[in-house]
């Protein structure tokens, strides 16, 4: 990979990606496959475009920071984390295995670049505060970003670290909600009425924008958009599943994990060789 | 104690430049010092003692040492699972200080009451659980809080507690023995003390004598006091339930000792306190005033 990808790199990147996931999803035999794939794009654009961050030197006081809130698809971030050299793509081939360094949600203790455990939904982004008010108490120009689900804004937290945020003076912090319309048990807006979701967060202060969650140009262009004293909210409206006709907007794929017959098709349908 | 709490946040503070002080809406006027000495390193964090979890974890993640404080109920089991996870789980130098704890605010009902906060907090690995008796045992747990790398609960009183300890004596996992006596060994935890002393003078005056531990420690506890007790009976004295807390602690060491003393543990009941009353009121109907518990001591070692 060159030092800056274009974007077609950065697309070609993101399906190697997915199918990678799928793959290791049906070597594993776990779960939420389809909330990995969701995110997909957004990891991609920010590993390879705007984290400022050195696999080389993982726990430099000045790496920016990404809190991977919505810990249930870490599977999208260790896959990112590996293509990206925080630590060798054989390891995945070991994916939640006892002994194993890759475990089914987040534990930064046990995986190189891995900044927070989550996987109760509703932590990431008061921890992700802490540390934007830390970069600026310690005058340490760093980012923190918050990639979050959307069924996590139902939890109370995440509107008490929003309601804060605006008022601190940290520095840039800014949130990504992968909004895939989908939790556990069903569509999130039959569950909690959550839209308008970027109108919530501007009414809080922040500086909200909804983007397609798939367009690698839109996704770029709202993470890299000057910015002015607000902490920065990005809807991004996704598919979960996205990338194979058959786990997209199937909301079994919140638990199932594909056959061998489905990793080929899906390599198909990716234009992945391997 | 609270006083001394924020007069000692501040001299720690300006010389550790890492302290940083969050607050749950609390505190009025307690913090003006503080606040004007160093003016981004204290933010009150509103009425969402969650979130001033997560965020003193992010903090302290960086390298800050970040101190919360609000009352016992809000900054323990309201906010429970950000302690668990985002403090301990990833053993963050974070310091809960819970104020009015126990019935410092029994008037104000069941809302304000804390009397599960040891059991909760001793329960979640890396956290060290310190309830210091007056304001100069809690200075240097304070002291003791910030020196280590680990995640710590301080559960203090309110204001006015009388002086009985020396500022010096305090060490985590080391107790105080303050009286000797061969007749009962009262372990006293927490702003109780006060009480516990008064009953052995009570009891000496029928000329029974017991010694009195001041037990600020509850994790780590001091195993080596506890496997030294001999065979006369032991109290544990708590202003928490009798479920789970100081005493419960007690308990589960002694059980495993070949030789245990009897230990007869002394807290709150096992229930909601439903009467309108002060501390002193509270203490009566739970019978952990001086006199209640002289006749209860008395009545057990007869």
């Amino acid at each position: 990979m060159v030092n800056r990808p274009s974007t077609s790199d950065l697309e070609a990147l993101a399906r190697e990606i997915r199918f990678r996931l799928i793959r290791m999803s049906h070597e594993a035999q776990s779960a939420h496959l389809a909330g990995a794939l969701s995110c997909v794009d957004l990891l991609v654009a920010l590993y390879w475009r705007i984290l400022k961050i050195d696999p080389a030197n993982p726990a430099s006081a000045h790496r920016d920071r990404l809190i991977f809130s919505k810990g249930h698809a870490v599977s999208a971030l260790y896959v990112t984390l590996a293509k990206f050299g925080f630590f060798p793509e054989e390891n995945l081939a070991r994916y939640n295995q006892h002994g194993a360094s890759l475990p089914e949600q987040p534990c930064p203790q046990m995986t190189p670049g891995v900044e927070w455990a989550t996987g109760s939904l509703g932590h990431g982004l008061g921890v992700g505060l802490g540390i934007a008010l830390a970069s600026s108490i310690q005058q340490n120009p760093h980012a923190t970003f918050v990639l979050m689900s959307d069924g996590e804004c139902q939890e109370g937290s995440v509107w008490e670290a929003a309601m804060l945020a605006p008022k601190l003076k940290t520095g840039p912090l800014t949130v990504l909600v992968d909004f895939n319309g989908w939790q556990a048990t069903g569509r999130s807006r039959d569950i909690m009425q959550m839209e308008p979701l970027a109108e919530k967060w501007t009414s809080f202060g922040w500086d909200a924008c909804e983007i397609n969650g798939h367009s690698m140009p839109e996704i770029l262009s709202a993470l890299e958009k000057p910015r002015d004293h607000r902490p920065r909210a990005i809807i991004a409206n996704t598919m979960k599943g996205k990338g194979t006709s058959f786990i997209e907007d199937d909301n079994n794929w919140h638990y199932r994990a594909p056959s061998a017959e489905e990793v080929e098709k899906a390599a198909q349908e990716l234009g992945v060789v391997h | 104690m609270r006083n001394a709490f924020a007069d000692e946040i501040l001299k720690l503070a300006l010389a550790d430049e890492r302290i940083v002080v969050l607050s749950g809406d609390i505190g009025n006027r307690l913090f003006d010092k503080f606040k004007a000495a160093m003016p981004t390193r204290f933010y009150n964090c509103g009425v969402a003692e969650a979130n001033m979890i997560s965020l003193a974890a992010g903090l302290a993640s960086s390298g800050l040492r970040p101190v919360c404080y609000t009352i016992t109920p809000f900054v323990t089991t309201r906010c429970l699972e950000q302690i668990k996870l985002d403090v301990c789980y990833h053993n963050m130098p974070v310091t809960i200080v819970g104020t009015g704890s126990g019935l410092s605010y029994a008037a104000l009902g069941s809302t304000h009451h804390s009397f599960e906060d040891l059991a909760i907090m001793r329960s979640l690995p890396s956290m060290n659980v310190l309830a210091p008796a007056d304001a100069p045992e809690l200075r240097a747990a304070m002291r003791w809080a910030f020196a280590q790398n680990q995640p710590a609960y301080l559960r203090i009183g309110k204001k006015g507690e009388p002086v009985l300890t020396e500022e010096a004596a305090f060490t985590a996992g080391r107790w105080q023995c303050l009286r000797t006596g061969s007749s009962a060994t009262l372990l006293a935890c927490g702003t109780i003390l006060g009480e516990v002393l008064a009953a052995a003078d009570l009891l000496a005056k029928e000329n029974i004598q017991v010694a009195v531990w001041n037990c600020a420690s509850v994790k780590p506890l001091d195993l080596e006091a506890l496997s030294h007790l001999g065979s006369s009976p032991v109290f544990s004295i708590e202003e928490h339930s009798v479920l789970g807390g100081f005493g419960s602690a007690v308990a589960e060491f002694l059980s495993s000792r070949r030789d245990p003393p009897r230990l007869i543990r002394f807290g709150i009941p096992d229930e909601f306190l439903h009467d309108c009353g002060e501390q002193e009121e509270a203490r009566v109907y739970c019978g952990l005033d001086a006199a209640s518990l002289a006749r209860r001591i008395t009545a057990e070692i007869a």
